[in-house]
């Protein structure tokens, strides 16, 4: 059940998307996601659909695996859902008890769907062609202009390579301390929350304890290769652009650019 | 009193990129009583493997039977079955959470649904059956040495009185003697209370000196299943996937090979010593 979460998983095949630069990939999110906040109307959402749909397609990960990657933020969608379905004013469609939904509440609930979800196969897009080691050097790379201000931007993404890095791994020893105490008679599934909660005593103690030993070691492990942070570290793979990254950057900007002339013109 | 394992498939991941069919086709019968090892190279299955004797993994096909009973059937008691075939785990001590050692060597009995004094009469005898000083009960399990954490960890097991016992790995990173006491701790409860053993390991030398019947794993699949010493003759096949067999089944193959002992499927040290006096006497 724990392994079917799929934020910051890396999906490995051989696509264009696959081969781009991490910096264009990360750019060319971020510029989608702009554009989710910018459509508006019916043209724009073919627009950012056909988009998603393309990329999606280029990328050679199976739909049914990045739709995995939904379930989490389920509840999240529900909610905004019920709030724009009752809370937008405008001439009600239905009414019933103290509630009313209209014509405006059901448009805005719609869209507001289509934003979340595409804003999260959008990024796990991003995420799953691109691998957790990639991903950090391209974002190391394109804010390195911030060490200027003395922003630490070497640490702070060593920082998140290595959250990315145990997510799967404390996944992992999750499942693994669960069934152990599965074998010793545990129940996590039943009674009411107080009871559930404190089922959870035997999976978190030994879950944090292992999370401690393995900070440790890591940390050892990094001192001991002379680890020093940022100061003069070189790359043993340097990030380069290629032919395909320019073409990319040129298709983003064209796009963006498209949706916000579909907005200005209709 | 069995186990019995018809046709079980199992299958990592399916569709998607990282599918992996960890176990093809494993036909198994596993009788009351009997101390057997598992073998095989990491990846070859063995640890999914037993994660299934006890219903924590669910076959992807193929059916499972305990004591005669299909255990998944809509409404056989899995939770049940996991105090009957009690199952210790790689690295066993990293689960132990309680503030006593006697606390958390007493959460299977009472997760089983046993009274406060029924669990604790039932930890005082596991703690004793695996040998360890008293004056440690009331201790947190955290100022233990790691060869006594395990100890605590198998203990927790046994308290549930189980009639399978199945240890994963139970000697990894302990030192040789730590290894031998727990390993002779384990054929204690075998030899006295006839509980049925499965003993993970990729050690051969560990395991044969114990085990009555070897089940060798490889990609998945039973490569070898027989006594130590039927297995042990199939030594190039073993060695062909990167297993080794002991180095006394080398020698007596060797000294067959020359002549000097007629027969012979020694496989401890002992067991060699007593073919070679016996084959000089004559």
């Amino acid at each position: 059940m724990l392994r079917d979460i799929t934020i910051g998983q890396y999906y490995p095949a051989d696509s264009v998307i696959h081969r781009l630069d991490p910096r264009t990939k990360l750019m060319a999110a971020m510029l989608y996601i702009l554009s989710l906040f910018i459509f508006r109307g019916w043209a724009g959402f073919a627009a950012v659909t056909l988009a998603l749909v393309l990329v999606i397609a280029l990328s050679k990960v199976p739909f049914a695996y990045m739709v995995r990657g939904l379930k989490p933020i389920a509840v999240i969608l529900v909610i905004t859902i019920l709030f724009n379905l009752f809370l937008t004013p405008g001439v009600p469609l239905v009414e019933f008890w103290k509630l009313s939904i209209s014509w405006q509440g059901l448009k805005n609930a719609g869209f507001m769907t289509v934003r979340l979800i595409y804003l999260i196969l959008g990024s796990s897009v991003l995420t799953l062609t691109t691998t957790p080691n990639q991903l950090t050097d391209g974002m190391e790379q394109s804010l390195k202009p911030l060490n200027r201000l003395h922003i630490p931007v070497h640490e702070i993404s060593m920082m998140m390579s290595i959250a990315l890095r145990f997510i799967p791994i404390l996944i992992e020893e999750t499942d693994k301390i669960m069934k152990a105490q599965l074998a010793r008679g545990a129940d996590f599934e039943s009674g009411n929350l107080i009871k559930k909660a404190k089922s959870m005593v035997p999976l978190l103690v030994p879950l944090f304890i292992s999370a401690f030993r393995r900070a440790n070691d890591l940390a050892m492990a990094m001192e001991a290769r002379c680890y020093h942070g940022g100061e003069g570290r070189t790359k043993m793979k340097p990030l380069r652009y290629k032919k395909a990254d320019g073409a990319a950057y040129l298709l983003s900007a064209a796009y963006l650019a498209g949706v916000i002339a579909l907005r200005i013109i209709l | 009193m069995s186990i019995i394992l018809d046709k079980v498939n199992y299958v990592y991941s399916q569709n998607t990129a990282y599918e992996i069919q960890a176990l093809k086709n494993i036909n198994l019968k596993i009788e009351d009583g009997e101390f057997i090892g598992v073998i095989g190279h990491t990846g070859s299955g063995k640890s999914t493997l037993i994660q299934h004797l006890n219903g924590l993994m669910r076959a992807t096909s193929g059916g499972i039977y305990y004591n005669g009973q299909d255990i998944y059937e809509e409404d056989y008691d899995r939770k049940k079955l996991r105090g009957k075939v009690g199952l210790v785990f790689q690295y066993p001590e990293h689960q132990l959470f309680e503030t006593t050692i006697f606390a958390d060597v007493s959460f299977g009995p009472k997760n089983q649904g046993f009274s406060k004094k029924e669990a604790e009469l039932k930890a005082f005898t596991a703690l004793r059956s695996v040998g360890l000083a008293e004056d440690y009960w009331y201790r947190s399990p955290f100022e233990l040495s790691g060869g006594q954490k395990r100890r605590v960890a198998i203990a927790g097991v046994l308290a549930m009185e189980p009639e399978v016992l199945i240890l994963d790995e139970p000697t990894a990173g302990l030192d040789p003697k730590g290894r031998d006491e727990i390993l002779d701790q384990v054929a204690k409860l075998h030899e006295e209370r006839r509980m049925t053993i499965v003993l993970v390991s990729h050690s051969m030398e560990d395991v044969a000196k114990y085990v009555k019947r070897l089940i060798v794993m490889n990609q998945g699949s039973v490569m070898l299943d027989g006594t130590p010493g039927e297995v042990f003759a199939h030594y190039q096949e073993l060695e062909a996937v990167g297993l080794a067999a002991p180095q006394v089944a080398y020698l007596m193959h060797d000294l067959r090979k020359h002549g000097i002992l007629a027969q012979g499927t020694a496989t401890t040290l002992e067991e060699a010593k007593e073919a070679i006096l016996q084959a000089f006497k004559k």
